[in-house]
């Protein structure tokens, strides 16, 4: 485990640069670990985070099929969002831990 | 010092060419998950791989019960050949398995291919298989890029990090 500044706020981080408490997450964190990855976030993108920080909090398990379902968005808008990293990358932005998902 | 420099993988192929409920999935599994890290994705159905995006059969793609020595019975027991022989047995086990899938967030076939594509994968059907099982572009997944030979498949494989991977 690492401390890191991100926006400001020191936050501990996994090697990977997930956050290892997702309680410490905000918006300006986000928005940071996003430009990272070249990922401009608008609202469609808080939309997402969120709901994969409401389920992340509830204990379930994410797959982009999951989030594909979840009426928010689909499979291919999941793409367009975080290009070559739906899960990984939003994860990450999301401010929980790696999925571990395989789908 | 730390001089290796990391080459990561930016380019995948896969052939599926085998039919099995196990062989189909292994390669959507491992596609899929390339296609979710961002790389490069194609994948090449040929002989009974066909199955696995003919319309018709892929989502009731069956498993072994015979010639398996790795069956087991859901509590894990040996599971007799003879009785894998039996009229059913193979419906009934395969149906079982796609239900412990399912429960997985395993999609059906059909639905594990719109997962590929939808990140950009790439699916073809084999010329030379599709003209000896007779079918046409009408019978295959709605999904798929387009039918090719085995020489436009090696086109599509170039690049110097690039794997082949055969399932």
């Amino acid at each position: 485990m690492a401390v890191k500044t991100i926006a400001g706020a020191q936050v501990n981080v996994s090697e990977e640069g997930y956050l290892e408490d997702m309680s410490q997450w905000n918006e300006d964190i986000a928005k940071e670990i996003a430009s990272e990855v070249n990922i401009e976030l608008t609202d469609k993108h808080f939309e997402v985070l969120n709901y994969l920080r409401e389920k992340t909090a509830a204990g379930e398990a994410l797959s982009i099929r999951s989030v594909g379902k979840s009426g928010i968005i689909d499979v291919k808008g999941l793409y367009k969002l975080f290009p070559k990293g739906p899960l990984k990358f939003s994860s990450k932005i999301a401010g929980i831990p790696k999925p571990s998902s395989c789908i | 010092m730390d001089s290796i420099e990391k080459k990561p993988l930016e380019k995948v192929c896969f052939i599926c060419a085998k039919g099995s409920l196990e062989d189909v999935y292994a390669t959507l599994v491992m596609a899929n998950g390339a296609v979710m890290e961002g790389i490069e994705t194609h994948v090449f159905f040929t002989f009974f791989g066909l199955d696995g995006i003919t319309k018709k059969r892929m989502n009731r793609l069956h498993t072994a019960t015979t010639g398996n020595p790795a069956m087991r019975t859901p509590g894990g027991k040996p599971f007799p050949t003879m009785l894998g022989g039996l009229p059913g047995v193979e419906s009934a086990v395969s149906s079982m398995m796609r239900k412990q899938m399912e429960a997985l967030d395993m999609p059906p076939v059909d639905e594990f291919l719109e997962l590929i594509t939808a990140g950009g994968g790439k699916l073809y059907a084999c010329k030379l298989a599709v003209d000896m099982f007779k079918l046409t572009e009408e019978d295959l997944t709605d999904e798929l890029d387009s039918i090719l030979t085995i020489g436009e498949f090696y086109e599509r494989c170039d690049g110097d990090r690039t794997q082949i991977v055969f399932t």
